[in-house]
């Protein structure tokens, strides 16, 4: 008997993480743009999509750095002064849990700095980026 | 004990001398809006523009003074029908779009507004800069 319940206890406890892990919102929003994308994400391409000046998009919003300042550990300001949570999950552990909050947010920034939607490549990597920071 | 304190905590909340003055506005009480629009800008009073304004604005949110900021269709015609209904009267001819050039904003801030406070604001739209009470309605505290 004893020796079962030796056996048992880890096991249960791989389950119950796994299964924790498998259904934490933020792995499934990143498991939706996969899918969607068939790739692989980079942190790095993402990091890019982030810093980089773009061309196409609202004058006024040149690049996410315009308002989440140039590190996403950063507070950010929006252009009317209205403090922005860091873009890192390290630093806001809110973020992107809700897949329709992460939606209508990519949607808007990606036409007001790109003046385009982003693929589900671009979200996804960015989503690494800031899931790493 | 409890009428006591729910007493207290109804005077505490009255606005008395302020609703009288001509520079407080109702503050918005939807829940939708305030998150919506409260999540960029202070979610400005409704009565601070005609019905009409508000209705431009909320038709075009993809061009929002310089950014798209577009909702869905359900959440953009609750706010707009909140808007609309708590507006100041619709006027004739063109509506105006920005609160921060009409003609009593402008004269109330002209003069008095130092440059470092402006520069503090970073926008005239970042009204809670200066007016630390704005989004409950007061703007004399300037």
């Amino acid at each position: 008997m004893k020796i079962y319940q030796y056996l048992l206890a880890p096991a249960l406890l791989v389950v119950i993480s796994s299964a924790a892990f498998a259904s934490s919102p933020r792995s499934q929003i990143v498991d939706f743009y996969r899918q969607q994308a068939g790739e692989d994400f980079s942190a790095e391409r993402g990091k890019q999509l982030f810093s980089t000046r773009h061309d196409g998009g609202k004058p006024e919003t040149p690049s996410c750095t315009t308002c989440h300042t140039s590190s996403p550990k950063n507070t950010g300001k929006t252009r009317v002064g209205k403090p922005i949570a860091p873009m890192a999950v390290s630093r806001n552990a809110d973020r992107y849990t809700d897949l329709k909050k992460v939606e209508k947010w990519f949607r808007r920034n990606c036409r007001s700095v790109l003046g385009r939607e982003c693929s589900p490549r671009e979200k996804g990597d960015f989503l690494t980026f800031m899931i790493n920071q | 004990m409890k009428k006591l304190l729910l007493a207290a905590a109804i005077i505490a909340l009255t606005p008395l001398p302020a609703m009288a003055d001509r520079t407080s506005y109702k503050p918005s009480n939807n829940p939708t809006f305030k998150k919506e629009c409260g999540a960029c800008h202070m979610a400005f009073q409704p009565g601070f523009l005609p019905a009409n304004s508000w209705e431009l604005i909320m038709d075009d949110l993809g061009n929002h003074f310089g950014e798209d900021a577009s909702l869905d269709d359900e959440t953009t015609s609750l706010i707009k029908q909140y808007l609309v209904k708590k507006a100041a009267r619709r006027v004739s001819g063109e509506p105006p779009l920005r609160i921060t050039r009409l003609r009593w904003f402008v004269r109330e801030h002209n003069h008095e507004v130092s440059s470092r406070a402006k520069k503090k604001a970073g926008t005239m739209s970042n009204c809670t800069s200066c007016h630390r009470g704005a989004e409950r309605g007061y703007f004399d505290d300037d």
